[in-house]
């Protein structure tokens, strides 16, 4: 591990390489310092600096219902999208692994499709599969107490969701040596006994990942949604409305706060990973 | 065995579906559609425009991916999975958001100019900065970057550090190792990155919307407009077309270039 850089005779590659990676993250990360700034800013022109701080925006928000409703179901989309994928992306990755005819590079290719190709494809072709139905998209949702599950939607994530999570469930069970699984056999346990204790603690993790990973895109999704929406907004949809309408601050408080119940999200889970991960990998 | 043939079949079905359907939009077979896109030269522009940025994005966000994904797998020991995350992490906040935050900084009144003015380089407010295609190059590049980063980092970092010690061992560190060994064995990731980066961009609608110029029209946005507010989905079905052979033609590229296989052994 820390060969590498003993052998390095000087450091200053190492130091050249820091500082652009540090650029590279300020730059990653300048439009979300600059959204989370200007929420608190108390003028509704984005000068420079800021000349007073405000939480105004953030009691607009509080107030206004829409965003409140848009936030919900994104967050019902979400769950519902990334779980879906996590059970057919998980199956597929599965699947794949089992199977070694030459389809096997064909169905790796299908699979693909909806995250290698452009979102507006699936959301154009999607709404032209719905509309053979001469049904309005807002027909197809389901309504549970105050929750509402617009199917079209969720389908649209669903597409690309699957890919992600059979992305990394594939990558991880690549590196699972077939002798496992042949060994627990040897010892007497049947397919399923193998899968439960020694297949799925292994690859848990990585489906944990893909399946964040995929609430993360579908939480975030517009060039779909755009497209496969019905009678309700979820946030980015209705950001996306109101952006059109006019530049208002409360955008911005909006967004903080989605980024701030994602950071900690990110966090939790990723050290959740992180310890099952290496109590599996090791 | 059943759920991994449904998917595929799933998918393979709706995709034909979906084909079938935009032909029989107007019910009856006509090529009309691509006279005209062959006829407009509006059209040949857009494409060529759309193409030559989504190339320029792409090259650029892999010279950005690669010194971070070898500083990250190489270089960076404590705090590594912390790093990765941040990494991640901007693909949380909204795509929407980071592109409206980028109006909000290169805007006439925005950040950038009230900086440039404050610190007194400028006296006078540059229009040029927003609704151009430098602009939304700029966004393209910072919204994709994470898409080709988690591929790249993934190869850089299976690469065992003894190719590096033996090449440094037979006398070449630094820039010939990494153009000689890393370069070529990261060559899968920075295919799958790239196909990434390159196809969403091609198919985006809303950067062009926010950030782009009046004469910075991108194929998407058309194509956008035509299942939308010009209701001509025969038409925007039609132009998806050459979008779509230009990037199986990339897959199958990337394919031979063991891009695809990365992620699915």
């Amino acid at each position: 591990m820390n060969s590498v850089r003993s052998t390095s005779p000087n450091r200053w590659p190492g130091r050249l390489l820091g500082g652009a990676s540090a650029l590279i993250y300020a730059f990653l990360y300048l439009p979300i310092v600059v959204v989370v700034l200007y929420s608190f800013s108390a003028t509704k022109l984005n000068a420079w600096p800021i000349q007073d701080y405000t939480l105004d925006w953030y009691r607009e928000l509080r107030e206004d219902r829409e965003i409140q409703e848009a936030i919900w179901l994104s967050f019902r989309v979400g769950i519902v999208s990334a779980f879906l994928a996590l059970v057919l992306g998980t199956a597929g990755a599965l699947g794949l692994r089992q199977y070694a005819k030459p389809g096997k590079a064909a169905i790796r290719f299908l699979v693909m499709l909806p995250i290698t190709l452009p979102g507006i494809v699936t959301g154009i072709s999607l709404l032209a599969y719905f509309s053979l139905m001469d049904k309005p998209l807002a027909y197809w949702t389901t309504t549970i107490g105050e929750w509402t599950f617009p199917w079209p939607l969720i389908i649209g994530h669903v597409t690309f969701c699957i890919t992600l999570v059979l992305g990394t469930v594939s990558a991880r069970l690549a590196r699972l040596p077939f002798s496992l699984g042949e060994a627990s056999a040897d010892l007497g346990a049947t397919p399923s006994q193998t899968f439960r204790k020694v297949t799925l603690p292994l690859i848990l993790p990585a489906m944990l990942s893909g399946a964040i990973l995929a609430f993360t895109l579908s939480f975030d999704e517009i060039v779909v949604s755009l497209f496969l929406k019905g009678r309700e907004n979820t946030l980015p949809l209705l950001i996306w409305g109101r952006l059109r309408l006019g530049i208002s601050p409360e955008i911005n408080a909006a967004a903080t706060i989605i980024i701030i119940v994602s950071l900690v999200g990110v966090l939790s889970s990723s050290l959740l990973l992180r310890r099952s991960g290496s109590a599996s990998s090791s | 065995m059943t759920v991994f043939y449904l998917i595929p079949l799933v998918i393979l079905l709706a995709h034909a579906f979906w084909s079938v359907d935009y032909l029989t939009i107007d019910k009856t077979f006509t090529l009309d559609n691509f006279r005209e896109i062959r006829e407009n030269d509006l059209y040949r522009t857009v494409f060529v425009r759309t193409v030559s940025i989504a190339t320029i994005v792409t090259v650029i966000d892999i010279m950005l991916a690669l010194p971070l994904c070898y500083y990250l797998a190489k270089h960076v020991r404590r705090h590594r999975e912390l790093l990765l995350i941040l990494v991640v992490f901007p693909l949380w906040s909204s795509y929407l958001v980071r592109a409206f935050a980028w109006r909000t900084i290169l805007g006439t009144n925005g950040i950038m100019n009230n900086f440039l003015e404050w610190t007194g380089i400028i006296d006078q407010p540059l229009s040029v900065l927003l609704f151009s295609k430098q602009a939304m190059v700029l966004t393209y590049v910072q919204v994709w970057l994470p898409f080709m980063i988690i591929p790249v980092f993934t190869v850089i970092d299976h690469i065992p550090d003894s190719y590096l010690e033996a090449a440094a061992d037979l006398g070449s560190g630094g820039l010939t190792a990494f153009w000689r060994i890393v370069l070529p064995l990261a060559l899968p990731g920075i295919v799958a990155g790239s196909l990434t980066v390159f196809s969403l961009t091609m198919g985006d609608y809303i950067t062009p919307t926010l950030i782009g110029g009046p004469g910075d029209q991108m194929i998407g946005r058309i194509i956008a407009d035509n299942f939308g507010t010009a209701f001509n989905w025969p038409l925007g079905a039609a132009l998806i077309i050459p979008v779509l052979l230009l990037i199986f033609s990339l897959m199958w590229l990337a394919n031979r270039l063991g891009g695809l296989g990365e992620t699915t052994r």
